[in-house]
């Protein structure tokens, strides 16, 4: 089969899907398209490691330069797909020529949510997505009196943790009344609410922020409550939005992110979508989701590449993340949204431990903390609905190896 | 620069120069070595960089961590020699190395 796929958003689904294209053996062109000046990179080292200044910028690359010719990729950086006609199968191109397609992936990605609120246009307001989001917030680290970072989830915690390691002054406001309340339970939120501030961050629970003040830079934060706290820097991680303009404009359809089916197409058969920007079936879960993950962009670019070049696989892995703060590993598999019991095994207070959560006898997700054998253990689990009861789980001599065999 | 042999399961090998440190995982992404997965890119989180460490070479390599440990558990068909390569920095005194990749990730 000859032909042209374009692949728009030159992420980490927009590089495994060229790869995986090539894998399953497609021959036509391929054509990658990415906005940013940058060749695909890992983005978690950018609230970790980049962050801190112990990994160089040629460490973040996803690919070598040769992989790309090697391939025959037609990797166009610094471009941007303004629209799609899918009547003539093309991709039109911000100040360029439109690009013909027989196969497009959507690996858009999923941007920073915006704050609307007075000041967020000050000096020294940032956002972190991309690599010159983190060069900006680089200059921080080395000397910011205090950092306020607004919202407590994966990405506020983590930039928390570099910038106290850097031995900044840092407060985090959270309006929810704990941590990581959208991805995680009680036992974890309380886990890592003392560990920040066993490291010394000023951590808020349910201080929202009214808006930020300044004279053409950030001085200080006000919070809803009418108190204000100084400060020469903020980082706005308020969660992210799918990048989907381009699908609704082209009248595809959309639900909490580009919709596609179990084989990661999207509502016209020759568009598939794939990572942060794509809403897709579970059949495990038995619901759709979106998914803001590697392992998500990296399993359903696979899947999706394959149906490009006419296969027909299905996309229903074990959902995954892992988040690294301080010296702590937090890893989760799947999604804990409707159960009804939780476990805990291990223990808290030594920082080793999992949790649990389970509906109807069966294991929904599990949190570990500095326990990645639990933490595949318990992925195995899920993924084979191995049938699980409370009692088991937490008797300290249940074998999790053995259950997940 | 050091050289690592990286062996396929198919017996396909490829010897590459790897910078000093860099992980041995690194050095064969860089290098387009097929066989390692490494979905995480070396948080030592997915377990998808799994290699069997040649005999001569364990000393060298030295053992395991025990978080490591606890996932090469889960790794396919784990043995004495297995090892996360992401865990494995280059360093000058392991010019030479070979490890072989197993048949599957994860
Ligand atoms: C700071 C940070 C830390 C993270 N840490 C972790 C972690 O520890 N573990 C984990 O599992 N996940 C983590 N993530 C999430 C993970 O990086 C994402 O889930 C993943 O990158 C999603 O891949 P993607 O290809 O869908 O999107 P992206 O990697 O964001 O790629 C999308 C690309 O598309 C481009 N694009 C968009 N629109 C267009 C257009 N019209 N034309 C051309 N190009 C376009 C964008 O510029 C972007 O480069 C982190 C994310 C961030 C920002
Ligand atoms: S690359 Fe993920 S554990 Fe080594």
């Amino acid at each position: 089969m000859s032909g042209q796929a374009v692949i728009i958003g030159a992420g980490q689904a927009g590089a495994q899907g060229a790869q995986s294209l090539r894998a399953a053996g497609y021959e036509g062109r391929i054509i990658l398209l990415g906005e940013e000046p940058a060749a695909p990179y890992q983005r978690p080292p950018l609230s970790k490691a980049y962050l801190q200044g112990t990994l160089s910028a040629d460490r973040l690359a996803l690919k070598p330069e040769a992989f790309y010719a090697q391939n025959g990729v037609d990797l166009r950086l610094g471009v941007k797909a303004a629209a799609i006609d899918r009547k003539n199968a093309r991709v039109a191109i911000e100040g360029g020529e439109a690009i013909a397609y027989d196969r497009l992936l959507l690996a858009t990605g999923a941007p920073p949510r915006r704050l609307h609120c007075p000041g967020t246009e000050l000096t020294g307001v940032h956002y972190l997505r991309t690599i010159a989001d983190c060069e900006g917030l680089r200059p921080v680290l080395a000397g910011a009196r205090r950092l306020v970072i607004v919202g407590a989830g994966y990405i506020g915690l983590e930039v928390a943790a570099s910038a106290r390691k850097a031995g900044r002054e840092v407060t985090v406001l959270e309006a929810q009344a704990r941590v990581l309340q959208r991805v995680a339970g009680p036992e974890i939120s309380a886990f890592f609410e003392s560990l920040h501030r066993a490291h010394g961050v000023d951590l808020r629970l349910g201080a929202a922020l009214s808006h930020f003040e300044g004279r053409g830079r950030i001085e200080r934060a006000a919070l809803m409550s009418g108190e204000t706290i100084d400060c020469d820097a903020a980082l706005i991680g308020v969660g992210a939005m799918p990048a989907i303009e381009l699908a609704k404009d082209a009248g595809l359809a959309i639900d909490n992110g580009v919709t596609t089916d179990e084989h990661a197409a999207t509502s016209d058969p020759a568009i598939y979508a794939a990572g942060d920007c794509a809403s897709h079936p579970s059949k495990l879960y038995g619901r759709r989701m979106r998914l803001e993950s590697v392992p998500n962009a990296i399993e359903q670019a696979k899947v999706a590449a394959a149906n490009m070049a006419g296969g027909s696989l299905v996309y229903d892995a074990v959902p995954w993340f892992w988040s690294d703060q301080y010296d702590v590993k937090l890893q989760t598999a799947g999604v804990a949204e409707g159960a009804d019991e939780t476990v805990v095994r291990g223990d808290p207070a030594a920082a080793r431990f999992t949790v649990w959560s389970l509906k109807e006898g069966r294991v929904l997700a599990v949190d570990a903390v500095n326990d990645p054998g639990g933490f595949l253990a318990a992925k195995k689990i899920i993924a084979a609905k191995t049938p699980l009861d409370a009692k088991t789980l937490a008797d300290p001599a249940t074998d999790l190896k053995s259950l997940a065999s | 620069m050091p050289k690592i042999t990286y062996i396929e399961h198919n017996g396909a090998e490829h010897v590459v120069e790897a910078q000093t440190g860099v992980s041995v995982m690194e050095a064969a992404v860089k290098n387009m070595v097929p066989g390692i997965d490494a979905d995480c890119g070396g948080a030592c989180a997915c377990a998808t960089c799994h290699v069997y460490v040649d005999p001569a070479w364990l000393e060298k390599t030295g053992k395991a961590e025990p978080m490591e440990e606890s996932m090469l558990d889960f790794a396919y068909q784990p043995k004495e020699n297995s090892r996360l390569s992401c865990q494995i920095t280059v360093r000058a005194e392991l010019d030479g190395l070979i490890v072989r990749l197993p048949e599957f990730q994860g």
